[in-house]
């Protein structure tokens, strides 16, 4: 729960809101069981926007972000994403899933493969790529996120940070055009966030469509156009984050942000 | 500047592990010796060792390899001085060198023992591709394949066009499959590509195959099934049910995870039947009762029928063993290949099995091993086993009375099968190691 202050300047130059819609969620509600965790959730994110969801524990932020690519079923409500309804129709849900990246608190790579065949799988098998052209594209991203050098190595041989950094790899081998993220950072040790943190700020670079689930206030502040407050399964308060942080308006989220940020 | 500061100048180098007390007497100090407690244990456990060894190695180490009847025996142990105060001490292995070929083949012709001689080392080679695939070619695997139809054919004998009929079932199966599969959906394939190689085999293949010999004569001499015995019918009986019960536990195990509640129901309730009822009475179902519900007639072959009981029997363990295995896997690891866009059976093929067989190697071994073991019970339904025969040549006059060395002999093969499997999972344990080397 730091305000981690990221000493590098961002450029901001393909950081550009398009006015095409990416998400669309309307008067979504979900229930487990019988309790209500997202209650009418109204959401529209546009193409390159980076939002950051906030909130306390249990609020249903992952359960949010979970809903978009269908690893959580919604049951009231209508949510759009890339121009593709989901519905119960698998061909719909194995679409969209192939074109949302999504990385996860505990990274998920899968232990058996080796680092290579983490990232190729998914291009080999859902995108029919050639494994020549995937392996490519894997090493391609592995230098992105810095650690071309590891990419015979299995998972369980990595650090935690090199671990989320795969994960975040694996899941751009599939060239998404919008990227979750569930406290990617919430398993690390500080010194690793800030490299996981250095990721995401490069995707956003590029004009990535972000919505991450985080504690990192400082990665909110500098790297996100919009903010959203949850609580109780329902979007309290979103914003700039500049309004957002120094100007909240409503009494859950200034006290939470006064818990957060420790002032 | 105070006592406790310190600031290191430079870095230690890295140095070599010191090295360990080498040689027998350093090992045994450090392992057999290194306290008073320890070396009590150590010379106690040396001497039941040596009292143990030494009444039963003179008994192992008789004389009496020519013997040709337990009295014969006696004779050759009182002449070579060998008697204890209960008369003579040592084994008699004559009945072993007299019947060991029986123990081998039963009742198998003896002028086509090269059969399964020839079965067992191909058996080796079509294992080759799947147990090791490090060292061996993996274009062997089509020998694997095709391994199963050449067994059949080479052990029962009789026309070639069997053989290749019943594998032209699988391949008109898999033909259905592809086209049944861009055309009408992958359930209907499933259920298409089931269905039609079943109506093949039930109603086309033997006319085709009849038809096929009086054009073609391409035969060996007909073995039945009555004279298939001893080890070579403990194989055939447990690798063709060690081999087909893993893809069908596999499946059962899936099946009873799945969301389709009739799929769910079937699996659940064929696991629980199966595992509630002892072997010995699926195995009295497969030689008596079955012959009731079959047509008059109809040749239901005996070997055939306690294959397919043992084989569902060991499934529905197998079963439960890889559900075991699916448990431990972290919900994760299906949202991680989920995420991925991978389809259901992708996801099962490439991320989520491997990792739960891998969990479960111990426990599909032991299953394994217990399937063989299992397989001496179709002596009850009068197959001769090694067990079966070991009753017979008790009952021959010249035999009357033995016991040790037949059942010996016989725990000494099963010992080295059983072993072998439970080193080669531990192998496979180790090579599939992918944490921290
Ligand atoms: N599978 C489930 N079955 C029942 N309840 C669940 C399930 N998953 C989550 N919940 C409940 O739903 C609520 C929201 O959960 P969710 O994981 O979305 O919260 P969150 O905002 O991500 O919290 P955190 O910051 O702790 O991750 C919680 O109260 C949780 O207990
Ligand atoms: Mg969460």
């Amino acid at each position: 729960m730091s305000d981690l202050a990221l000493d590098r300047d961002i450029d901001r130059s393909k950081m550009q809101v398009s006015d095409e819609v990416a998400i669309e969620i309307t008067n979504m509600n979900k229930w487990y069981g019988t309790f209500h965790v997202l209650r009418d959730i109204n959401l529209t994110v546009n193409r390159g926007e980076r939002i950051v969801i906030a909130g306390p524990s249990g609020s249903g932020k992952s359960t949010l972000i979970r809903c978009i690519n269908r690893l959580e079923e919604h049951q009231q409500g209508k949510i759009v994403v890339d121009g593709t309804e989901l519905t119960s129709d698998l061909k719909n849900i194995d679409k969209i899933r192939s074109e949302v990246g999504m990385c996860f608190q505990h990274f998920n790579l899968f232990p058996h493969l080796t680092i290579l065949e983490n990232l190729t799988l998914a291009p080999i098998w859902v995108r029919k790529t050639p494994k020549k052209e995937a392996i490519e594209t894997a090493m391609y991203f592995l230098e992105k996120v810095k650690i071309p050098e590891q990419a015979d190595k299995y998972p369980g041989m990595l650090s935690g940070g090199q671990q989320q950094r795969v994960a975040i790899a694996r899941s751009l081998c599939m060239k998404p055009r919008i990227m979750l993220f569930d406290e990617p950072t919430s398993a690390l040790d500080p010194e690793m966030i800030k490299e996981v943190l250095d990721t995401m700020i490069e995707l956003a670079e590029e004009g990535m469509t972000m919505l991450c689930v985080t504690h990192e206030m400082g990665f909110a502040r500098q790297v996100a156009n919009r903010v959203i407050f949850m609580d109780q399964g329902q979007i309290v308060e979103q914003n700039e984050p500049e309004e957002f942080f120094n100007n909240p308006k409503s009494e859950r989220t200034k006290l939470f942000l006064s818990q957060i940020l420790g002032h | 500047m105070s006592d406790i500061a310190f600031v290191r100048t430079e870095i230690l180098p890295q140095k070599a592990p010191p090295v360990a007390a080498t040689g027998f007497i350093g090992w045994a100090r450090e392992n057999l010796f290194s306290g008073w407690f320890n070396s009590i244990l150590t010379v106690l456990s040396l001497a039941v060792i040596f009292s143990v060894l030494s009444s039963i190695l003179p008994w192992v180490f008789s004389p009496t390899w020519n013997g040709t009847s337990l009295a014969n025996c006696r004779e050759i142990l009182t002449a070579a001085g060998s008697v204890g105060e209960h008369g003579t001490t040592g084994a008699c292995w004559g009945v072993i060198r007299e019947r060991w070929l029986q123990l081998m083949f039963g009742f198998y012709p003896s002028e086509l023992y090269w059969r399964p001689i020839l079965t067992f080392v191909m058996l080796f080679v079509a294992l080759g591709p799947i147990l090791f695939t490090d060292f061996v070619p993996s274009k062997l695997i089509w020998f694997s394949g095709l391994f199963p139809f050449i067994a059949a054919w080479l052990l029962w004998g009789g026309s070639i066009w069997n053989p290749l009929v019943a594998l032209a079932g699988f391949a008109i199966g898999f033909g259905v499959f592809r086209y049944a599969s861009t055309a009408l959906g992958a359930l209907a394939a499933i259920i298409l590509a089931a269905l039609v190689p079943i109506l093949w085999w039930v109603f086309l293949a033997g006319p085709v195959a009849s038809g096929l010999s009086s054009v073609i004569p391409l035969e060996l001499e007909t073995v039945q099934s009555r004279n298939f015995g001893g080890f070579m019918l403990s194989i055939t009986i447990g690798v063709t049910a060690i081999i087909c019960s893993l893809p069908l536990g596999i499946i059962l195990a899936l099946g009873r995870q799945s969301d389709l509640l009739i799929v769910k129901s079937l699996c659940v309730g064929f696991i629980e039947f199966i595992r509630g009822v002892p072997l010995i009475t699926l195995l009295f179902v497969a030689s008596t009762l079955l012959n009731i519900f079959m047509p008059p007639g109809t040749n239901f072959d005996i070997i055939l029928r306690v294959l397919i009981m043992v084989t569902l029997f060991a499934a529905a363990y197998m079963a439960e063993v890889i559900r075991g295995g699916l448990a431990a896997l972290p919900k994760g690891q299906y949202e991680g290949a989920d995420s991925l866009g991978l389809d259901y059976w992708q996801a099962q093929r490439l991320v989520i099995m491997p990792q739960a067989l891998k969990i479960s190697i111990p426990g599909i071994v032991s299953t394994f091993i217990g399937v063989f073991k299992d397989t001496t019970l179709v002596s009850i339904i009068a197959l001769l086993d090694p067990l079966g025969l070991s009753n017979a040549i008790r009952a021959d006059a010249n035999w009357n009375g033995i016991v040790w060395e037949l059942y010996g002999f016989i725990a000494l093969l099963f010992f080295v099968f059983c072993f072998s499997m439970s080193r080669y999972s531990m192998y496979l344990e180790r090579k599939l190691t992918t944490d921290h080397h």
